[in-house]
């Protein structure tokens, strides 16, 4: 599947790595199960990544926020919005710098949504939606509610409008 | 009323825009039916048995008279002639088509209006009193916490994929005529100790499994009213059920969980986020308070001679103690337009008659109407003075059958005649059941009575609060009714009880007006009404007479 940033189609370095795998040398994806029972790996310079289900509490992962280089969630299918929390309290509540992906079923038309949530990059799932999704994050040019994506909102807006 | 600025306006033609392209993918292939779904119903458009179905969003039941006839217009230019106001406080339109959905869309755009949130597993319109603003009972304007609602929840982007719809209720008076204890959240508001704020419900909802809401918060300080709400919103996103749809309301997490665990868990989300960006200051109230019109009463007095000689006709004095309730201010009035005639199907108006009710609304009403979730229209603000003529037009037009809130106001559901889900007929029973209680002197005298009627356990028609309640089940290929007395949808809500076995399509009418008729017998006097003499007696009376044959 594609990895797009910022609009773009870009090489993922990154290895899904499974459960009882050796790790290998360069960047790697690791299950969350994985990183809770075993800790950070020792010794490593590769970034690491972590692969989060979609039901699993992210506070969990407060302990090595820092450390991660990719947290990725999950949208087993586009209708299951559980990840939409779990990106918002990654960004807004746990302070998560890194990359925040959206991988499974990601689409053009929640791309929005995603990138509002705090996710800045998406495994897609169809190669023809590319071309769209710069459309599709400017479809709005202004929005009702505050997230941490920091977009002017209405309100803002308004009180701008009222000062002047 | 709320009117748009230039920043909702904007918003909007986006939104016309994107479902526009939307559309366009679909036709021309770019999405499957399945990707275009959930994009359709977050814009009110559903697959019926026929055609597509356009649900328009009327935002806590208000309408101008100018957006009245821009359905007026909808329903001539791309349906049959008509619309049908549904029991949440919105318009539906039966037979659109696909490729003419977004010019409708763009249409109702330009009076401000969208099919936005009406379906799909997103929070859908806040709904309120249809009285709000007018009646003597309410201690604020409640439509001013539905707008800010509305706006923190339009395309909220965490909570569009939730694991089923949400539907958030606000009443601001004593008598709660928004039915908030039987939705997701409730929201009762009171003053403690001169402050304004909340008591907060939660995981009320008719349906397979109806449960009454609980109260998981006696008084929420209105500054802390969208933080509040976010946070139970991410408590059920993120633990809702969604391995089955029929377990995925947050009343059943909140059933499973307890409620005690449950407020445990949204107050703890809550602290976190109570003092964030959502917190509503005073010019957040401001800047939306000031963008509602409230009509400048002129100061009249009440009981004017206008009024008073007309009550000496006989219809218009029925039509009155029926159809018209007091006001705020004095000289005033708040009258309820009856869209439910004898013998026709309950909520539907023709684009003449929407034509016609904005014009009196323009010449009567401060331009201003309600629907209400009865699936009846109000003219919240009307001149005492003006009533006598009022009533003479309404009924020229259908509008004034002396039957609010009495037993031929029929809530039914669409049903077979429209549902893909529904096993049964509703609209037709209805029919019937006004037909058969078709004299106001004897509806009248049987008094206060709700029959809510739904054509699937899906309880779309609420019939788990009716004071008689008609669910439509199948059995052998055959349409059979089940009837349940004593629910009631007010601030002491319950569910009805169970009369007894389902009965069959033909008789169904009968066994109602035995049920009438053991009211009448058993009743203390004509001021025990019907509720009051189930809940005395329990449905046993009511059982041995319903079903005896002849
Ligand atoms: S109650 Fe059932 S039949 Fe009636 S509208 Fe709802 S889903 Fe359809």
């Amino acid at each position: 599947m594609p990895l797009v940033k910022q609009g773009a189609v870009v090489p993922d370095p990154f290895a899904r790595v499974a459960d009882d795998a050796a790790l290998p040398e360069g960047p790697a994806l690791v299950p969350l199960a994985r990183l809770l029972a075993d800790g950070l790996p020792e010794g490593r310079n590769a970034p690491l990544g972590v692969l989060v289900p979609n039901a699993a509490d992210v506070a969990l992962l407060a302990p090595f926020i820092g450390q991660l280089a990719v947290i990725v969630l999950d949208f087993p299918k586009f209708r299951d919005g559980r990840a939409y929390s779990q990106a918002r309290l990654l960004r807004e509540r746990f302070g998560f710098s890194g990359e925040l992906r959206a991988a499974g079923n990601v689409l053009r038309d929640q791309v929005l949504l995603m990138v509002r949530c705090g996710f800045d990059a998406f495994e897609v799932a169809k190669a023809d939606d590319i071309p769209g999704f710069t459309h599709a994050l400017a479809a709005y040019s202004l929005v009702y509610q505050p997230t941490g994506d920091g977009r002017r909102t209405i309100g803002d807006a308004r009180r701008a409008a009222r000062g002047a | 009323m709320y009117v748009h600025d230039e920043f909702d306006r904007a918003f909007l033609a986006d939104r016309v825009a994107d479902f526009r392209d939307q559309v366009a993918r679909r036709l021309s292939g770019a999405l499957t039916e399945e990707e275009f779904k959930p994009l359709r119903l977050m814009n009110g458009v559903y697959l019926q048995l026929h055609a597509y179905m356009l649900r328009i969003c009327i935002p806590y039941g208000t309408l101008s008279s100018d957006q009245m006839r821009a359905l007026g217009h909808v329903a001539r230019r791309y349906d049959r002639g008509y619309g049908h106001f549904t029991t949440r406080q919105n318009i539906q339109f039966n037979w659109i088509r696909l490729d003419e959905l977004p010019d409708a869309m763009a249409d109702l755009a330009a009076a401000g209006l969208h099919g936005i949130q009406t379906s799909g597993n997103c929070i859908r319109n806040t709904t309120t009193d249809q009285w709000a603003g007018a009646t003597p009972e309410e201690i604020e304007d409640p439509r001013l916490y539905a707008e800010i609602i509305r706006q923190w929840s339009t395309l909220h982007p965490e909570f569009t994929f939730l694991p089923r719809k949400f539907k958030i209720a606000i009443t601001a008076a004593k008598h709660d005529r928004a039915a908030i204890r039987v939705h997701d959240i409730g929201l009762r508001l009171h003053r403690r100790d001169g402050e304004t704020g909340f008591e907060v419900i939660v995981g009320g909802g008719l349906g397979r499994t109806p449960f009454i809401g609980k109260t998981i918060r006696d008084f929420l300080p209105k500054a802390d009213l969208l933080s509040y709400l976010e946070a139970i919103l991410r408590v059920y996103n993120s633990g809702g059920r969604r391995d089955n749809i029929y377990k995925a309301r947050i009343k059943i997490q909140v059933h499973e969980v307890g409620t005690e665990e449950f407020s445990r868990r949204v107050e703890a989300e809550w602290a976190e986020i109570r003092d964030g960006a959502l917190r509503l200051d005073d010019a957040a109230f401001a800047a939306i308070a000031d963008r509602f019109q409230t009509p400048d009463f002129a100061p009249l007095a009440d009981r004017p001679a206008d009024l008073t000689d007309a009550l000496a006709d006989p219809a218009f004095a029925r039509w009155h103690a029926n159809a018209v309730a007091v006001h705020k201010a004095p000289g005033h009035a708040i009258v309820t337009l009856s869209l439910k005639p004898v013998g026709k199907p309950p909520g539907d108006a023709t684009a003449d008659q929407m034509d016609a009710i904005a014009d009196l609304a323009d010449r009567f009403a401060y331009g201003e109407i309600r629907v209400a979730h009865e699936q009846n229209l109000t003219f919240p603000h009307v001149r005492q003075k003006d009533l006598p003529e009022l009533w003479r037009e309404l009924d020229a037009l259908g509008l004034a059958t002396p039957n609010v809130g009495l037993i031929s106001d029929i809530i039914a559901c669409p049903g077979l005649d429209y549902c893909a889900l529904a096993n049964t007929r509703s609209i037709p029973l209805a029919q019937r059941l006004s037909e058969r209680f078709a004299d106001p002197a004897r509806i009248a005298d049987i008094g206060r009575m709700h029959i809510n009627i739904s054509g699937c356990i899906n309880a779309c028609g609420h019939h788990h609060v009716g004071h008689i309640g008609i669910l439509g089940v199948e059995k052998k290929d055959q349409e059979f009714y089940q009837i349940t007395l004593g629910g009631k949808a007010n601030h002491k809500a319950r569910l009805g009880e169970l009369l007894g076995p389902a009965v069959g399509e033909d008789e169904v009418v009968e066994v109602v007006e035995r049920i009438v008729d053991t009211y009448l017998a058993l009743r203390a006097g004509p001021a025990e009404s019907f509720i009051a003499v189930v809940q005395r007696l329990g449905v046993e009376p009511f059982k041995e007479r319903a079903y005896a044959a002849g």
